[in-house]
């Protein structure tokens, strides 16, 4: 068989999945860039003609804080994540297969309920009354009056709870590859457990680790749900804020250049690392 | 012997499975020693337990004089060169190197000096910033060993070192092992389960087999005076005959009469008694062939059978002769001074003659079917 009936032959298998992406995700991703530059008409629908008018709603200065507190956000609940992601994926690496299917079934399990349903039940359990709360003040973990709904501490919670899996899917696949061996060698080089954890573990599974900071940092940012139920009225993200331009405003170019904006704050990142991860594996192998 | 690496009494079970069972060995400071036997006799847990990567159910390990048993391995005087090599994939050759230095916090310019002079030393400095990827097999392997070496360990671990090469590497890095060991002077611990491999690299050999360590000797030691017929035929081919000692002479020969074969005399390893059952070890290229009956005399042994099969290996030729029950290995060298008899035909008959020192007495619980 010829290197190009062999090309051919991949880009046909390939094509299922670019027509799903061409419908699903270039048309619409277009249509909103294409969106932000109409003006808006009064009924809430897009106007005729052509301005650069919406673009100004990127410099409002009600929007900076909002978009600084998406970034803080996502950066937390991705560092928080990863930071708990590495070691619970490196012991799912470690154990038995049985034990490991086990455990990567618990990490998936939260996915057979819906989502909203699972942000309720974080609305219950951190009400003043809800169980948690209650706990925590029985044990002195927190003071009586406290407040653990409606802010951004609920927020940060709530997304870490929500992305984890995320994290530890991507991170678990990479230490399945890792070659503890090299953890033996580490410690006969006289590194102690730790030591050994971080300068080779986490060196080795380099590339998982940032494919989860990815995952899990893009899905904060687009976040509106979360902050909306359990965070107060102080706690909004870009998400909801593109939820009330089109909603509340009824404008949905205001939306889209907003939506468009996010859209390239998180490809651009992605793009990086792609290109990181490429020259990385090129290296490594030359 | 000083007794510098001293394994005292060590065992380890996997649950059910003794894996080294109640192992006492004293390695001197600077041999070059192996443990060597087939796949699941405990030679790689011993190999761990002393690494520290395995804690022992009892015994004690102590290296020069100090007990490590306790120690994890991080803290230990010894260093491991592993089977896979195990370099980190995400560090240069020079960093690898330089791993150990670095976590034992050793001032950069020591460092420097210390990586710089180890990858002289297994000539790889040209390669110091490759990653172990861009290498081939044998220079892997000497990272391997200057990693560990760089440390100063009292003790070099090498877990099967020439497993992953091809024959010709393998021959050329047998060599380089020995340089090194000589040029560094470290004791060299081997794990190994090719006889060829423990007999070319060490001084003294343990052979282990079922968790146990049989016998503990120079090679040439093993191969011409195995104590037991596991040891016989781990090491070399061995002919095994059982039976009755029915003269005991002096200077510790023993004539043993053997069903369907006839009374050789041989050298017994000392306590062997009249009338005791005995277990007789011949190796092949002991065993001479002739057409002609051989010259009779008290201290010969000579055997009457008929080439049953040939096997021509080039640089020797292999003739299994049927004597009654016994089918026996003789190894004959082609000679041009072999004294011009022709070479025997399959059915021939031939007569067999072993000197009596060539033949031995094997340990006496052996002798049991």
């Amino acid at each position: 068989m010829t290197a190009d009936h062999q090309r051919s032959k991949q880009w046909l298998l390939t094509l299922p999945s670019l027509a799903w992406l061409g419908v699903f995700f270039v048309i619409p991703a277009v249509l909103i860039i294409i969106t932000a530059f109409r003006p808006a008409d009064l009924q809430g629908g897009v106007g005729a003609g052509w301005t650069m008018e919406t673009l100004k709603v990127l410099g409002d200065p009600a929007c900076l804080p909002v978009v600084w507190r998406t970034v803080w956000l996502g950066a937390a609940s991705t560092l928080v994540c990863l930071a708990l992601a590495l070691p619970m994926s490196f012991q799912i690496a470690r154990v038995g297969p049985r034990l490991r299917q086990f455990l990567l079934l618990l990490v998936v399990i939260p996915f057979l309920s819906n989502f909203l349903i699972r942000i309720f039940a974080w609305k219950s359990l951190l009400h003043p009354e809800g169980p948690l709360t209650k706990l925590l003040i029985a044990l002195r973990l927190v003071p009586e009056d406290a407040l653990l709904l409606n802010n951004a501490g609920a927020v940060l919670l709530v997304l870490i709870y929500t992305q984890l899996p995320f994290a530890i899917l991507p991170l678990y696949a990479a230490a399945e590859k890792f070659d503890f061996g090299l953890l033996d060698a580490a410690r006969d080089l006289g590194a102690g457990p730790w030591r050994s954890f971080t300068k080779v573990f986490v060196p080795g599974v380099r590339r998982g680790l940032i494919s989860a900071a990815v995952m899990v940092f893009v899905s904060a940012l687009g976040q509106y749900v979360i902050p909306q139920m359990v965070g107060g009225a102080s706690d909004e993200m870009l998400g909801n804020m593109i939820a009330r331009r089109v909603f509340a405003d009824r404008n949905l170019p205001h939306a889209s250049a907003l939506a468009a904006a996010l859209l390239l704050a998180v490809l651009v990142p992605m793009l990086v690392v792609t290109v990181w991860q490429r020259f990385d594996k090129k290296e490594a192998t030359a | 012997m000083d007794d510098f690496l001293v394994i005292d009494r060590i065992s380890k079970s996997f649950g059910p499975l003794r894996a080294v069972d109640d192992v006492t060995l004293s390695v001197s400071r600077g041999e070059a020693f192996s443990l060597l036997g087939p796949s699941g006799c405990g030679k790689t847990t011993l190999l761990r337990l002393i690494a520290g990567f395995e804690r022992p159910g009892s015994g004690r390990i102590l290296v020069n004089g100090q007990d490590i048993t306790a120690l994890p391995p991080e803290r230990r005087p010894v260093n491991t060169v592993f089977q896979n090599y195990a370099l980190f994939p995400h560090l240069s050759v020079w960093e690898n190197v330089a791993f150990g230095l670095r976590m034992s916090r050793r001032p950069r310019e020591e460092i420097r000096g210390g990586v710089d002079r180890m990858l002289e030393l297994v000539r790889l400095s040209e390669h110091a910033r490759k990653r172990p990827a861009q290498l081939s097999g044998g220079q892997k392997q000497r990272v391997a060993i200057a990693r560990a070496l760089v440390n100063r360990p009292q003790v070099l671990l090498l877990d099967e070192p020439l497993a992953a090469l091809d024959l010709k590497l393998r021959q050329h890095m047998l060599k380089e092992l020995n340089t090194i060991h000589e040029q560094v002077g470290t004791t060299f611990i081997y794990v190994t389960h090719d006889q060829g491999e423990a007999m070319n690299l060490s001084g003294r050999i343990a052979v282990m087999n079922v968790g146990k360590v049989e016998q503990v000797d120079t090679p040439e030691r093993l191969y011409e005076t195995p104590r037991s017929s596991f040891v016989a035929t781990f090491i070399g081919d061995a002919n095994f005959f059982t039976g009755t000692a029915v003269e005991l002479q002096h200077e510790g020969y023993v004539r043993v009469m053997v069903e369907g074969l006839g009374s050789p005399l041989v050298l017994s390893n000392g306590a062997v008694t009249s009338n005791q059952t005995l277990r007789l070890m011949v190796r092949p290229e002991k065993i001479s062939l002739t057409l002609k009956h051989p010259p009779s005399g008290e201290r010969v042994n000579a055997f009457r059978g008929i080439v049953e099969d040939i096997a021509y290996f080039g640089s020797h030729t292999r003739y299994r002769i049927r004597a009654g029950e016994h089918s026996i290995l003789a190894q004959l060298q082609r000679s041009r001074f072999s004294g011009g008899e022709i070479d025997p035909a399959r059915g021939t008959e031939v007569w067999m003659t072993f000197h009596p020192d060539e033949g031995r007495v094997l340990k006496l619980e052996d002798a049991a079917p």
